[in-house]
């Protein structure tokens, strides 16, 4: 189990880590731009790249926010055993729901 | 003896508080002549012989070896028979107190079931393949498991790294670097009998990879050993166990 957690944790930083780094260049760039809303939407609206880059980083990050979550509560808390789990993995499901209903706005026409 | 906190009045005077009691103890301070190339250790041996008789503390080798006679020395953790005063003490102040993170039996002796108790659950102990009516083994002194237990054979088990772990400050439970130190030269050690075994105790739910690479443990270990470097070869070790479809 620790094992496992740990290689989910590792594999999804290394998918995060440059994906947050082209969402930021991206927002600075749209920024600059001046693109407003309706712009960006027009440019994202049934983009298969948008929506696989912007999928990906949901699903990379909803694995790997609750995993360091878990380790946080662990070391700072006393809370531990299945309940904490199980809370975290509703909290992973929470934030790949939220994320890929967004994702969804974000490209669907 | 002295009982206020009043500057020390020379430089051939040394002004030493030492913990007295259990966990609700108190530091009590001490005047003692300094001398050249004087130890911690010396300090309180000075201390338990011609001032405090009931004293407590635990030392053996003197020499650093034993790993026995490890405190807190100016809230930092060392090996005193090899700390030097001169090193550690600030304007002819040092205070002393038992190790971190064990408990306290009496005055600057912890007790350290806990940690050995670790060594055991990391595996720590040698797994034979052969008995001693067999041949020597012969560990080719270049391999890369040799170099590897090279590397991490001259712990002397102070539990100096130990009380220096964050980690073990946040989650009691974890294993510990000294105790996975261990369990690497193990399972770099060719002639043991069990490697699954060790990585299995390394990595459950306590284990190696609750490790967060601070290094405190590499900073403070007084043998210049590198437990942070073998955490990370168990979690290595680890990660290849399960992707060959092991069980950790």
């Amino acid at each position: 189990m620790s094992t496992r957690l740990y290689l989910l944790q590792r594999m999804s930083a290394m998918v995060l880590a440059p994906l947050v780094l082209i969402h930021l260049a991206v927002i600075l760039l749209a920024v600059q731009d001046g693109l407003s809303a309706a712009e960006i939407l027009g440019r994202t609206r049934g983009s298969l790249l948008w929506g696989g880059f912007y999928g990906l980083f949901v699903v990379a990050a909803s694995v790997h926010g609750p995993i360091g979550l878990r380790t946080v509560i662990r070391e700072m808390t006393p809370w531990r055993g299945r309940a904490l789990d199980l809370t975290m993995a509703l909290f992973g499901l929470l934030l790949l729901g939220l994320g890929l209903r967004a994702v969804a706005a974000l490209v669907l026409p | 003896m002295l009982t206020t906190e009043s500057p020390a009045k020379d430089a051939d005077t040394l002004q030493v508080a030492i913990w007295r009691g259990g966990t609700e103890g108190r530091f009590q301070t001490y005047r003692v002549p300094a001398s050249a190339n004087q130890t911690v250790l010396d300090v309180v041996t000075w201390v338990q012989r011609y001032l405090e008789p009931a004293l407590a503390y635990r030392f053996a080798c003197r020499v650093g070896m034993c790993g026995s006679c490890a405190m807190t020395v100016n809230g930092r953790p060392r090996w005193t028979c090899r700390t030097h005063v001169a090193k550690v003490a600030r304007a002819g102040r040092i205070e002393i107190a038992p190790l971190a993170k064990l408990p306290i039996v009496k005055d600057l002796v912890v007790d350290m079931t806990i940690f050995f108790e670790k060594w055991q659950r990391a595996r720590g102990a040698f797994v034979p393949t052969a008995t001693r009516h067999q041949p020597t083994a012969k560990v080719a002194p270049h391999s890369p498991g040799r170099r590897a237990v090279d590397a991490g054979i001259e712990c002397i088990n102070c539990a100096v790294c130990y009380a220096a772990c964050d980690v073990v400050t946040w989650r009691p439970d974890y294993l510990g670097p000294a105790a996975l130190n261990r369990a690497w030269t193990l399972l770099n050690d060719e002639r043991d009998g069990d490697p699954d075994g060790i990585i299995a105790a390394v990595s459950d739910d306590a284990g190696c990879h609750n490790c967060h690479s601070h290094q405190s443990c590499t900073e403070h270990c007084p043998k210049q050993l590198n437990p942070t470097a073998a955490i990370a070869g168990l979690k290595r070790a680890s990660l290849m166990a399960l992707l060959k479809g092991g069980r950790p």
